[in-house]
């Protein structure tokens, strides 16, 4: 009786609230996640939350979707220009008006593209084949580069176009320097030409955004959320307990452990999708010895057959099931299932064989196994500590005993781009869609500008040449061609050992129509109320 | 006395020091700030260049007399999280914490003396008993818990309170105010009884114990006698009686209420100077965190003063010509 009453209340509310936040607050969202953007100024940060932010009020020349596939923005078309495959030809939108009121002009992108190129910009990197941006006409800019770059447009999504007068009355011409002692105008102020404008900022505490009345995609996309009330929120029992009590509408970050808690709620709902985040193990195959092991003299990893026993010994089942609560996506190759060469059969991943893992330690003369150090970070992947406890108990199983360090990634990160550890947790995302990226960073041999998250120290002069190639190879399928045989050669000698992508899972009400975005980046001129 | 005064303050600076020297020494194992500075396509040429301009490659005593050397003309730095000046930062966040501190610091000497007051007197009464038994919790749960426990019963069962932020501010200068709309007063509610709850019981269990005790005293036996009231009694005579200690108590843990707000704010992602310390932490922003401590210090520093010059005032006995003074 008393439970059918509850049930008829709990119903009667639902229904009440329901109703009253269809009228009263259809258009305004209040968003939440764990952290904050950490400053307005498009070009000084690159990092998920602050682009995430930045992608309501800003816009690039091409836009990730809610698939996260390009699409135009604030180009109409690209193109390699005819005769010369070092030029892109970038057609923009007429009629674009920044919120200021300010035309968009070939001018604007040719300021922004070269303040994201200044020594205190964080996205120069992304830049660095651009020799120079020019503006044609009033609306066609062509970049050069050096050498053909086929995949220059998927390195511009994030790449946020100010207006130059805004910027140069405001005197942000240039991105702040870390030790410039004061705050910079852009840092809380912002002038963009996104479906949303600013309306007011403080860091760490609330954002409200209110729709742009004069966007130019008006009619192209759903544009039904008019106020957006962004408030991070760090503890992630509150963050839960906020949308549970109804006083957010959306959550990113939802704990893997609250997933069924928030999916279970009455007017709650969770969607979730594979993240682009793989996660894997780094072992040090290069060195001739470790610094971290108890074999002298040797480097145990760099015998193939102990690296294949590793990949072998990691049950990736019992590591979604337990550790992750079903929420990974296991995997036999190091990058996400959006990335440009990857295929069903490099996914596969082997079945834990701890028999055959210990029969191949006992062939390379490791039968009694040996002791290392796992270096791992507790604060930068979902559950992140949790699945190299797991690893040290598989490991063990083969002999291998492993010696775990958990700690902060602002301590973890150093080691492995100052390659003092030889056993490491990493995940990585391919902002750019591409294998080259991958290559670049983690296959290639270390050098100034490449390899740089290369831990494993794999250097093969072969395969450099290969990845050096990728970048101004304009033929495409031949270019496919070589990214395959790179994949095979890093899946043969096993440099890393992959673990799983991560999912992302987003908690929001049912009224919301919203789909999860690969990146983390929700894109709310997307969003649609039911 | 003034010569007791000028050693305490040169006693102070010393201890100041000391703190910021100790503060600077542990930075670096809190992590590399240039990591999370700049994106993962960094190159080592750019950590050198960003290394280098914020002068992490010098030793920590240099980079401490650095930031002694500007802290003392006021520059406090920039943060590296947020690019913006620490002192701006730091005023901005302040009264959340100080405005959270009062309020809890209210509700524990409230409840605390009446409570306590209440235990004395019904001893053994059941509702004294069951005060007793419940405010042990308050000691021995965790601040995070408690705040947990209070957000899922009164903010996602009944729906009341808010689980989480500030509510609603106004701006007075730069103070920015909860205290004068309802969502502001609704939302200090739960993080005021979580950071109060523990010096609450604190508190209630002195005050009841120092009654217990001033209670069996002859002189309130003569006032019995007398045929004085009880209410007389109980609140004239005895609780004045019992207040020193509660005072010097109250005022020490004034000080942790503001420097430990760090939990409660995180739980309850209350805007003030706790959180933004955890957040620099996760970040290794140096500068917000060097400021921080040291802003702590100067605070328990300053009050540990204040509490040493008031026992002058306080207890005639300890200056020179004591004088003769009893009930």
């Amino acid at each position: 009786m008393s439970s059918k009453k509850k049930l008829l209340g709990a119903l009667l509310t639902t229904a009440i609230l329901a109703g009253s936040s269809a009228l009263a607050s259809a258009e305004t969202l209040r968003w939440a996640r764990a952290g904050d953007s950490l400053t307005l100024d498009p070009h000084s940060q690159n990092e998920g939350p602050t682009h995430a932010l930045s992608q309501q009020i800003y816009e690039p020349l091409i836009s990730p979707d809610m698939e996260a596939k390009p699409i135009p923005a604030l180009a109409t078309e690209w193109m390699v220009k005819d005769g010369n495959p070092n030029v892109w030809v970038f057609k923009l939108r007429e009629g674009v008006k920044f919120h200021g009121g300010e035309d968009l002009t070939a001018e604007d992108v040719v300021f922004s593209f070269n303040r994201a190129k200044m020594e205190s910009s964080d996205m120069k990197e992304l830049l660095v084949t651009i020799k120079e941006v020019r503006a044609i006409d009033d609306y066609t800019v062509e970049m050069e580069t050096e050498g053909p770059n086929p995949i220059l447009p998927n390195n511009l999504t994030n790449l946020f176009i100010m207006d130059k007068g805004w910027a140069e009355a405001n005197d942000v011409a240039k991105p702040a320097e870390f030790d410039d002692g004061e705050e910079t105008y852009a840092v809380r102020n912002a002038n963009g030409t996104g479906a949303f404008m600013l309306e007011s900022r403080e860091p760490d505490t609330k954002t409200v955004l209110k729709a742009n009345p004069d966007y130019w995609g008006k009619g192209q996309f759903p544009l039904e959320v008019t106020e957006i009330i962004y408030t991070p929120i760090q503890n992630a029992a509150t963050r839960v307990a906020a949308l549970l009590s109804g006083e957010v509408d959306l959550i990113q970050d939802v704990p893997v452990q609250d997933i069924d808690r928030v999916a279970n709620a009455d007017g709650l709902k969770v969607g979730n999708a594979p993240q682009n985040r793989t996660i894997f193990f780094g072992i040090n195959s290069g060195d001739a010895d470790l610094e971290n092991d108890n074999v002298e003299g040797k480097n145990p990893f760099a015998d193939l057959r102990v690296r294949k026993a590793m990949n072998m010994a990691i049950d990736r089942d019992a590591i979604k099931q337990v550790v992750m609560r079903g929420q990974s996506a296991p995997t036999g190759v190091i990058m996400p299932p959006f990335v440009n060469g990857w295929t069903p059969e490099l996914d596969v991943y082997p079945k834990a064989d701890i028999e055959a893992a210990k029969a191949l330690m006992m062939e390379a003369g490791y039968g009694d196994g040996f002791e290392v150090t796992l270096h791992c970070p507790n604060d930068r992947y979902v559950n992140d500590e949790a699945i190299c406890q797991a690893a040290v108990g598989m490991m063990g199983k083969i002999g291998i005993k492993a010696n775990l360090v958990a700690q902060t990634k602002a301590n973890h990160f150093p080691l492995i781009s100052g390659k003092t550890t030889d056993f490491y947790l990493l995940g990585w995302g391919v902002p750019t869609f591409d294998s080259e990226y991958v290559f670049n960073f983690l296959v290639h041999s270390t050098t100034d500008d490449r390899g740089s998250w290369n831990g494993s120290r794999f250097s093969n002069p072969e395969v450099d040449t290969m990845i050096q190639s990728l970048g101004s190879e304009v033929d495409l399928d031949k270019r496919n061609e070589t990214i395959a045989k790179i994949w095979q050669v890093v899946q043969d000698e096993q440099i890393y050992l992959p673990i799983h992508h991560q999912v992302l899972n987003w908690g929001m009400k049912s009224s919301i129509d919203f789909p999860v975005q690969p990146e983390d980046q929700p894109h709310f001129k997307f969003l649609k109320f039911n | 006395m003034l010569a007791y005064v000028i050693r305490r303050v040169f006693q102070s600076i010393f201890v100041l020091l000391m703190v910021g020297l100790v503060a600077f020494s542990m930075f670096r194992f809190v992590g590399d700030p240039v990591e999370n500075l700049l994106g993962q396509e960094r190159t080592q040429a750019d950590i050198e260049r960003v290394r280098d301009q914020l002068g992490l490659n010098d030793p920590f005593p240099v980079q401490y007399v650095k930031f002694l050397g500007n802290a003392l003309q006021g520059n406090l730095g920039v943060s590296y999280r947020q690019g913006r000046p620490v002192s701006e930062i730091i005023a901005e966040r302040a009264p959340a914490t100080l405005e959270l501190a009062g309020v809890s610091a209210l509700f524990a000497v409230v409840f605390g003396i009446g409570l306590g007051v209440f235990t004395a007197i019904r001893r053994d009464g059941f509702m004294a008993n069951f005060i007793m038994t419940t405010s042990l919790i308050g000691v021995s749960l965790p601040t995070f818990l408690i705040g947990i426990l209070l957000i899922y019963i009164f903010a996602v069962e009944l729906g009341w309170l808010p689980s989480f932020g500030r509510g609603e501010t106004v701006k007075i200068g730069g103070w920015s105010t909860g205290f004068l709309t309802e969502s502001g007063l609704k939302a200090i509610i739960l993080p005021a009884i979580t950071l109060g709850l523990y010096q609450m019981t604190l508190i209630m269990r002195l005050v009841r114990s120092e009654m217990l005790e001033v209670l069996r005293a002859d002189y309130i036996k003569f006032a019995r006698a007398r045929g004085l009231s009880t209410r007389a009694i109980n609140f004239g005579h005895a609780l004045k009686n019992t207040l020193v200690p509660v005072i010097t108590v109250t005022g020490l843990q004034i000080g942790s209420i503001i420097a430990f707000a760090i939990i409660t704010e995180t739980v309850f992602q209350w805007p003030g100077v706790g959180l933004l310390f955890i957040n620099a932490i996760q970040f290794v922003d140096i500068p917000v965190m060097a400021a921080y401590l040291m802003l702590i210090s100067v605070m328990f520093v300053l009050i540990n003063l204040i509490v040493d010059l008031l026992y002058f005032v306080i207890d005639p006995r300890l200056s020179a010509g004591a004088s003769t003074r009893g009930h």
